[in-house]
């Protein structure tokens, strides 16, 4: 019983070992070499990869990946709330609603992301609608902005935050809130003191989902954003290719995978939730 | 008040991808309308350059598709018989792996090791990258399936005495098919999709068709880009509608 078992965990086993774990020993050994001439790595060994983190030119790219992945999540919480409350209240239609969020979802990264280059250039749909309709004489810059990154990040995201709000808010019994409303609290009370503590839950695991890929995004900062809103993500990218800074790239690769590592850690602890 | 607000949602979701593949009728290259067109689809299928890109995108799928899901089927098999947290660990992990760091970090490992036995990027390091990232989904979806199983009809086979292979051969690979067959579709839509690892481990003669895509977005305006995405849309969207169906079956 046992023996089969193990036949059936070996590929898997050895598949994510060669082409996931060992790969990030190999970047694990390059964050502590020192920068080859021509891109690679050389001896002798050295930390001064690590302290470059805390140079105020990459911690500032770095805080800017906090602060985008957080205004990310909010965006998709205030979004994404109502809407998953919306599908909780679906009634019969509540899969056909939820086809609608996840559908848009798997139909490609890349092009979704190129859908808002597509709107949001200087010669896009809205900059064209709007000098036609006269309400702009000029377009104005929406791409390669921050905000269109913003936009980018929560329009690519926001199904992640919906799912699991929908998983706990469709369980909340509505009993709950019918005696609030009975003991004369307003709507917004029963929202704020009842609804949203109930959905807790669902609020942490949408929060983490959102901004877990939001601190490692590298196409949405890469085709919306401008050199104004560089990100971790591309912050690696631009040391592996022009730069050619490999150990440095290697360093900010693991210390966002440290911090990714480091969230996921304190909910696993916190929620008790099984790895899958 | 929430219907309405659900609608404005569901318009942030879907306008996008509407508008875009709108425009891809359009007559004119420019974004005003200028009548309804199908230049941009013929200008898409004279294209020997996209032709090519999906090639190489179906072939790699395909192939990556097939040893996710064998590889991905039989992992689910042994975790669901007893929990192994060193590897659904790692799989977990591989999940939340921002793709650059994934993707930057196997160019590195490959690059490490080829130079030792002279091997070049390209068709087949793209292909091991996207089993390498769709095992974890495969294992998700069959997973899933498998916990809706009754342990007792596995049980119930070898104590008629069948073999443990045979158990898992007769009873549950049957019973698990509908999943199987999402995941496979699942791992396919991962893999025909991804651009950032894919762009990082490509060789000169494997380039994707995300990889085409990206290169015309970011050249600018080009409506062919709009007729693409409408194919890729409307292809990936009729792939997971049915993965869907096949979960729930």
């Amino acid at each position: 019983m046992t023996r089969l078992r193990a036949i059936f965990l070996t590929p898997a086993a050895v598949v994510m070992g060669v082409l996931f774990a060992a790969p990030l020993v190999v970047i694990l050994f390059y964050s502590v070499m020192s920068r080859g001439v021509y891109g690679g790595v050389e001896l002798p060994y050295t930390i001064e990869n690590w302290t470059r983190l805390i140079d105020p030119l990459y911690l500032r790219i770095l805080a800017r990946s906090f602060v985008m992945a957080g205004a990310a999540t909010l965006g998709c919480l205030l979004l994404g709330f109502p809407l998953a409350l919306f599908i909780s209240r679906g009634g019969a239609r509540k899969n056909l609603y939820l086809y609608l969020v996840i559908l848009p979802f798997w139909t490609s990264f890349l092009v979704r992301t190129y859908a808002w280059m597509f709107l949001l250039r200087d010669t896009g749909l809205i900059n064209t609608v709007l000098l036609s309709l006269g309400v702009l004489r000029e377009p104005i810059a929406m791409l390669y902005t921050p905000g269109a990154v913003l936009v980018g990040l929560v329009y690519g995201y926001l199904p992640f935050m919906v799912l699991p709000l929908y998983a706990t808010l469709e369980r909340i019994d509505r009993n709950l809130l019918e005696a609030a409303a009975d003991l004369g609290a307003r709507p917004w009370q029963s929202l704020l003191r009842v609804m949203v503590p109930l959905a807790a839950p669902g609020i942490r695991a949408g929060a983490l989902l959102v901004f877990i890929p939001c601190l490692g995004a590298y196409l949405t900062p890469d085709l919306l954003g401008g050199s104004k809103t560089i990100m971790a993500g591309n912050l690696i990218q631009n040391q592996f290719t022009n730069a050619r800074d490999w150990p440095f790239g290697a360093a900010v690769s693991l210390a966002l995978m440290a911090v990714v590592m480091l969230l996921l850690t304190v909910w696993v602890r916190r929620e008790k939730a099984p790895l899958l | 008040m929430l219907a309405l607000y659900a609608v404005a949602a569901y318009a942030f979701l879907h306008l996008p991808l509407l508008v875009l593949t709108l425009f891809s009728f359009n007559a004119s290259r420019f974004t005003v309308w200028e009548g309804f067109s199908l230049a941009w689809y013929r200008a898409m299928f004279r294209d020997g350059q996209l032709a090519e890109a999906l090639a190489n995108s179906l072939i790699i799928g395909l192939a990556a598709t097939a040893l996710a899901t064998g590889i991905g089927t039989l992992c689910a098999y042994a975790l669901w018989k007893r929990r192994s947290p060193l590897v659904s660990g790692t799989l977990y992990l591989s999940l939340v792996t921002p793709e650059i760091v994934a993707g930057i970090s196997l160019l590195a490992f490959y690059q490490w090791i080829f130079r030792n036995f002279g091997w070049q990027l390209g068709m087949h390091t793209v292909a091991g990258a996207h089993v390498a990232f769709s095992i974890a989904y495969v294992v998700v979806v069959v997973m899933a399936r498998l916990r809706m199983l009754d342990p007792g009809l596995v049980e119930a086979a070898m104590d008629l005495g069948a073999t443990e292979w045979r158990a898992f051969r007769e009873v549950t690979l049957p019973l698990v098919a509908p999943g199987v067959a999402a995941a496979a579709l699942l791992a396919f839509t991962v893999s025909f999709d991804d651009y950032v690892i894919t762009s990082l481990v490509a060789g000169v003669d494997s380039e994707t068709l995300p990889m085409v895509i990206y290169a015309m977005a970011k050249r600018g305006v080009n409506p062919v880009v709009n007729a693409v995405s409408a194919m890729i849309v409307v292809g990936l969207g009729a792939l997971i509608l049915l993965s869907e169906r096949l979960r729930k079956a």
